[in-house]
C-alpha cells in the first residue's frame, strides 16, 4: 500500500490510515473498510472520533476519560487486548491497514460495545473485605510494608482486558461460570494478603475457596493477563503465582498444615 | 445485564469461544498481524534440542567424568557401578539392583523442578499444548481444565521438587569446590573446567532461589511483613531474583548442557583441560 498525502494539518505530518472497523451486532456483523486522517500524537481512539464525526455517525463506541484511566474503552487493535485510548498511532507503521474490533470473549452489543456483565457477576460472588471486630473505621493502622502488595492491586482500572485475553474463558464458554478470571482472583489475592483483613476470623478461609470457588486451578498461568495490563500490574507473579502458593499451602502441603495445627499459628 | 442484554447458554452443537454465538461475528481464530508464533516456535525448538541432548548424554553412563571434574548429569552418583571420583559425589544408595543408567535417578529431582515450575509451565503450555499458542490467539482445544485434575493437579508438588533442588545445588556446589583440584586430585589448581563448573553453579542457584516457591516460603505467605522484618528482606531479594526468573531459568538450562558437555569433551579426549594455575 502507498502512504497517501499530507493532509495539510499545521504540523504538516498528517497522512491518511486505513482501517478495518467491526460493525455489527449480536446478530451479525463484519469489517468494513475506511480510509480516514491521522495527525501527529493522535491515539487509536482519536481516529474512532473522526470515524463517528466524518464517515460512520452511528459507529458505536464506549469511552470516557481518555486518559487511560477509566477502563472503559478496551477493544482489540490488530488482534490485541488494548485500550483505544493509550494506543498511539505512531506504533504502527503508515502503510499498516489497522483493524479495530470488540473484545471477543463478550458479547457484542453494537460495532465497538460489548456487554461485560460478565465481570460485574465475578464481581459480587468475591466476599468483600471483612473489617477486624474491635477496630472501628478510621481506628485501623497499618504498616506500609504490610499493604505494597495489595495497593499494587489496587492500582486496577477494570478494563478488564486480562479477563478477555484469558483463553480459560475466551476459548471456553462454558468456564465462565467456574472461573473468575485474572481480575478477580487478583481481588482474592489482595483480599488475602490485606492485614486487617477478618474473613478467616468468621470462618472464611480465602485460601480455599480461590480454587474451590473461583476457579483457581483453571489458570495455567501463561501470563497473557499480565501482558495487556494497561496499569502493568504483575498479575500473575504477584497475584495469581502467590495464590495458588496459599492454595498450595491449605490443600496440598501436608507439612504446611501439620506446622499450623502444631504451632496454632495464623500467617 | 448492565446492558440490558442477555447471554446465550453454550449449546453443543454451535461453534465455541472466540466464535460462540453472541460473541462479534469474525472468523478468524485471531487477528493478530505481528509474529507471535515466532516464541513458541522458539521455545519448543530451544527444549527439544535439551531433551534430545540430556537423554542422550544420560542414558550413555559413559564419559561423566574427567578428573577433577563431574557432569552435572551425574552428580551424586547413586549407583554402585559409577566411576569412583576420589573425595567426589559418590552415594551408592541404590546398590547393584540398578541397572539403568545412574543418571537416570537424579535427573528426576532437577527435570522435575522444572518440570513444575511456573515459568516453564507458561512456556510449554503455550508452546507444546497450544493453550493458548499465544495471547488473544484462539487455542485449539475444544475443552480446558486447566490444572483442576488428574495430572495437572501434580504442578501443586513444585515445592518439594523446589526442596529437593536445593540439595542438588548443593552437591554441584560441593563439584565445583571439588574442581580446584587438578587431574592428581592435589588441592591449590585450577582449570578452564572449574570456571565451566563455577558458572554453572552460580546460575542454578540464582534459578533455584529465584522460584515463585521459594518466594512464597520465604516471606510471601506472610501477611504481616512488619513483624518479620528479616522475612521480608529476605522476600524482597528473592522477588528481585524472581522477577528475571525466566531468563534465569534458560541460562542455567544452558548452561548445565554446556558443563556436562564440556565434561563430556574432556572425558572422551578431545581434548585437556587448559590449566590456569
Amino acid at each position: 500500500m502507498t502512504t497517501a498525502p499530507t493532509t495539510g494539518t499545521s504540523t504538516g505530518t498528517g497522512y491518511t490510515a486505513r482501517f478495518k472497523v467491526w460493525r455489527g451486532d449480536a446478530e451479525g456483523g463484519g469489517l468494513e473498510d475506511f480510509a480516514v486522517e491521522v495527525n501527529e500524537g493522535e491515539v487509536v481512539l482519536d481516529i474512532i472520533h473522526r470515524l463517528q464525526a466524518t464517515q460512520a455517525p452511528d459507529l458505536a463506541v464506549r469511552w470516557n476519560c481518555k486518559a487511560g484511566k477509566c477502563g472503559s474503552c478496551s477493544a482489540e487493535i490488530n488482534g490485541r487486548p488494548r485500550l483505544l485510548c493509550m494506543t498511539r498511532m505512531s506504533v504502527f507503521e503508515r502503510d499498516e491497514t489497522i483493524t479495530v474490533t470488540p473484545l471477543r470473549a463478550f458479547p457484542v452489543v453494537r460495532d465497538l460495545v460489548t456487554n461485560v456483565g460478565f465481570n460485574y457477576e465475578k464481581a459480587r460472588e468475591v466476599p468483600s473485605f471483612v473489617p477486624p471486630e474491635k477496630l472501628a473505621p478510621g481506628e485501623y493502622r497499618m504498616q506500609q510494608e504490610d499493604v505494597d502488595r495489595s495497593q499494587e492491586f489496587r492500582k486496577c482500572i477494570e478494563c478488564f482486558l486480562c479477563q478477555d485475553t484469558c483463553h480459560v474463558v475466551r476459548d471456553h464458554e462454558e468456564n465462565k461460570q467456574a472461573f473468575a478470571g485474572p481480575r478477580f482472583l487478583m481481588r482474592v489475592a489482595e483480599l488475602d494478603m490485606h492485614p486487617l483483613d477478618a474473613a478467616a476470623d468468621e470462618g472464611l478461609d480465602r485460601k480455599t475457596t480461590a480454587q474451590e470457588e473461583h476457579g483457581l486451578g483453571y489458570c495455567n498461568i501463561t501470563k497473557c493477563c499480565t501482558e495487556v495490563c494497561p496499569e502493568n500490574i504483575k498479575i500473575t507473579d504477584n497475584a495469581l503465582i502467590p495464590l495458588k502458593e496459599r492454595t498450595v499451602d491449605r490443600k496440598y502441603d501436608p507439612l504446611v498444615w501439620l506446622g499450623n495445627k502444631i504451632f496454632r499459628r495464623r500467617e | 445485564m448492565a446492558t440490558g442484554t442477555t447471554e446465550r447458554p453454550p449449546s453443543p452443537d454451535q461453534p465455541g469461544g472466540v466464535r460462540a454465538p453472541g460473541r462479534a461475528a469474525i472468523k478468524a481464530r485471531h487477528l493478530r498481524t505481528d509474529r507471535w508464533w515466532v516464541q513458541p516456535t522458539a521455545t519448543v525448538a530451544g527444549l527439544m534440542a535439551f531433551i534430545i541432548y540430556s537423554a542422550w548424554r544420560a542414558l550413555i553412563n559413559d564419559d561423566y567424568y574427567a578428573a577433577p571434574y563431574v557432569s552435572p548429569f551425574y552428580s551424586p552418583c547413586l549407583g554402585s557401578d559409577c566411576v569412583d571420583m576420589k573425595g567426589g559425589p559418590n552415594f551408592a544408595l541404590f546398590g547393584d539392583w540398578w541397572f539403568m543408567s545412574p543418571a537416570a535417578i537424579i535427573l528426576v529431582f532437577p527435570l522435575g523442578f522444572r518440570f513444575t515450575c511456573y515459568y516453564y509451565r507458561k512456556s510449554y503450555y503455550r508452546s507444546f499444548w497450544a493453550s493458548p499458542p499465544s495471547c488473544a490467539v484462539a487455542e485449539p482445544h475444544k475443552t480446558y481444565t486447566g490444572e483442576n485434575r488428574f495430572p495437572l493437579i501434580l504442578q501443586n508438588l513444585h515445592r518439594y521438587f523446589f526442596y529437593a533442588a536445593l540439595v542438588v545445588a548443593a552437591i554441584l556446589t560441593y563439584d565445583a569446590i571439588l574442581g580446584f583440584r587438578n587431574s592428581d586430585y592435589e588441592w591449590g589448581h585450577m582449570g578452564l573446567g572449574t570456571l565451566v563448573l563455577w558458572a554453572n553453579v552460580v546460575l542454578i542457584w540464582l534459578y533455584t532461589l529465584s522460584c515463585h516457591s521459594c518466594r512464597h516460603i520465604v516471606g510471601g505467605r506472610l501477611r504481616h511483613f512488619s513483624k518479620h522484618p528479616v522475612r521480608y528482606r529476605a522476600w524482597g531479594w528473592v522477588g528481585k531474583l524472581n522477577a528475571r526468573h525466566a531468563q534465569l531459568a534458560w541460562a542455567s538450562l544452558i548452561s548445565v548442557g554446556l558443563a556436562d558437555f564440556y565434561v563430556f569433551l574432556l572425558a572422551s579426549g578431545a581434548f585437556d583441560d587448559p590449566m590456569l594455575f
